[in-house]
């Protein structure tokens, strides 16, 4: 029993390596400096890039950022703070089933109030969406964080004269801000790799562009617009964007992880 | 002043002294409670966001919802040309390639989940955990690229073919293999919702208090006696972690969209290409060019949500119960 167990985790790694390695070679192939400082040319020209799909996928995330963490920071901070117990089991369930809607829905509801209104495809409205995706992780784990403080902090704040708001900022959240910190990072890794709410709503552009009400490249869009084109170059230029995506991701996630380790032992 | 001289108390010189205390906890009382009204608020959008994409997606729905009312789940019909649409092929879709996913990621992750709770020594097992929880972090368009490119040729030349040697007398394994369809989806699926099971399942194994164990080795339990106690009492929390497994294939979509080949047909094969409710939004949403055809896959989002608020929220009580709030269940 004990060998089937330790071959399903043996097992689980192996996908892991297979994947990641695979990656790791075929991308490199395509991968030099012309490829990240270029834009995207048409079939057969030489030197093409995604430069401007690395700008989109930062400027995306940029925005899904400041929309997203404030409201995320804040509402954890409520949870933790100042909800009764049953409100904020309500609160809560609530956040958590938003954590679970498909990021497709969250597209399409974006695509709904967003882009339909506006009458065209743009940045804001995928930043938007993304923000939607960010917001109940960020507030759950802001929450998880600030329960970490200890009580007496916040009583001899109190002690000391300082209202409830400058105690909850200045004290409770600052002595938590590593923890809010890392959840933010986690929830910035994990819409850095989402495509399907970007589909209708920052769809791809083919050149440069900081325009935040035009539609906008991203990585995840380019890889999937080349993964389902015919030409082979397109293909390596795929996985190339998908070492430099991944690469991305995974720093933030062990990143993360290793300072989270240094500040706990 | 005047105190010290007359010896008088003046009436006046407490109130006066203490007014600007007052005012200043005056205002703090006003400012701490604008500060509350405020994390209350920023609250409620995160919480209330479920309920306005629900009525939103629900407004948006309204012209194939009054013209096919409630048979738009059991019509098997998908025709943009005359306006005839039906959710049942991709309804079949998405339970299949969830049902295979399950199938494998399940036996799997618990075996991962005992490995991690029960043999491991805790420095293997946290290195392990996290190795495995990188899984998660991959996204879903590169396992969909990884699907193309790598594992549906090595299926469509090595697996298939063995498969159907051995048991093409089943329906299940007839057909054409051209390597995208339900199948392979599934098995991509499978990688992707291992992360999330064994999370969970780690979890509510090492909610079982650590005298159960004991206890069972002490009456001479061999370990996996005392591993198949600990099982059955972290049984609901499994359960739990299996819908959440569920409600992740469910709504996975470009992973899928990449790899089931996209065809509207229910198929007893599968080996044949199908499409799931997520994977027809995401292929047909922008081609929507008629009033009906986006309301019609409105509406396919909208049975997509229903479905997984209701496996979100049976995982969520199933997991609470088993964990009573210690364990973590926010990386979902």
């Amino acid at each position: 029993m004990t060998g089937l167990a330790s071959a399903a985790a043996l097992l689980a790694i192996v996908a892991l390596i297979l994947i990641l390695g695979y990656i790791g070679v075929t991308g490199v192939k395509a991968l030099n400096l012309s490829f990240l400082v270029n834009d995207p040319k048409p079939i057969g020209e030489p030197n093409s890039g995604i430069a401007n799909a690395i700008v989109g996928t930062l400027i995306l995330i940029g925005i899904a950022s400041v929309i997203g963490l404030p409201v995320g920071i804040l509402a954890g901070l409520y949870l933790a703070e100042f909800s009764t117990s049953r409100f904020g089991t309500v609160l809560r369930f609530l956040i958590d089933t938003l954590t679970g809607v498909p990021s497709i829905v969250v597209g399409v509801f974006a695509w709904t109030v967003l882009v339909k209104p506006m009458g065209h495809f743009s940045a804001l409205a995928g930043g938007a969406a993304l923000a939607v995706l960010m917001m109940p992780i960020v507030a759950r784990t802001t929450e998880e964080m600030i329960r970490l403080v200890p009580q007496s902090m916040r009583e001899a704040a109190l002690a000391l004269g300082a209202p409830v708001w400058r105690t909850s900022l200045g004290v409770v959240l600052r002595a938590a801000m590593g923890g809010v910190a890392t959840g933010a990072m986690l929830a910035i890794a994990r819409i850095a790799g989402e495509t399907a709410p970007l589909l209708f709503t920052a769809l791809s552009y083919n050149y440069m562009s900081t325009d935040l009400m035009s539609p906008i490249a991203s990585l995840t869009y380019q890889i999937y617009y080349y993964a389902g084109s015919p030409y082979d170059e397109w293909h390596a230029m795929a996985w190339a964007a998908t070492l430099v995506l991944v690469g991305m991701i995974l720093a933030i996630n062990v990143g993360v992880k290793v300072l989270a380790r240094n500040r706990y032992q | 002043m005047d105190t010290v001289t007359t010896g008088r108390t003046p009436p006046l010189t407490e109130p006066r002294a203490r007014r600007p205390i007052k005012r200043a906890l005056a205002a703090g009382r006003w400012a701490d409670s604008l500060f509350k009204l405020t994390t209350l608020m920023f609250a409620l959008v995160v919480a209330g966001l479920v309920v306005v994409i629900i009525i939103n997606m629900a407004m948006n729905a309204r012209l194939s919802f009054d013209k096919f009312g409630f048979d738009f789940i059991t019509r098997s019909i998908w025709d943009p040309v005359h306006e005839e649409y039906g959710a049942l092929p991709f309804i079949y879709g998405t339970a299949m390639s969830a049902l295979i996913a399950l199938l494998i990621a399940v036996p799997l992750s618990i075996g991962i989940a005992i490995f991690l709770s029960e043999h491991a020594p805790r420095r293997l097992a946290t290195p392990i955990a996290f190795l495995v929880q990188l899984l998660a972090a991959i996204p879903s368009v590169v396992y969909g690229l990884w699907g193309i490119f790598v594992l549906a040729p090595l299926l469509r030349n090595h697996v298939y073919p063995a498969i159907q040697k051995v048991l093409g007398a089943l329906p299940l394994f007839q057909g054409q293999i051209n390597g995208l369809g339900l199948l392979t989806a599934g098995i991509i699926l499978a990688i992707m919702v291992v992360p999330i099971v064994t999370a969970v399942t780690t979890d509510v194994m090492r909610a079982v208090p650590g005298a159960q164990r004991e206890a069972a080795l002490a009456l001479g339990a061999t370990r996996w006696e005392a591993t198949r106690i600990i099982l059955q009492n972290a049984r609901s929390g499994i359960v739990g972690a299996i819908i959440l497994g569920l409600g992740r294939a469910v709504g996975e979509t470009m992973a899928v969209t990449m790899v089931i080949g996209n065809r509207p047909e229910i198929s007893a094969s599968l080996f044949e290409p199908s499409f799931t409710i997520a994977s027809a939004i995401a292929n047909e949403f922008t081609e929507a060019t008629s009033e009906m055809y986006r309301h019609a896959l409105v509406e396919l989002g909208l049975i997509l949500f229903v479905i997984t608020f209701v496996i979100n929220a049976a995982a969520r009580l199933l997991v609470y119960a088993v964990t009573r709030g210690q364990g973590k269940v926010a990386h979902a």
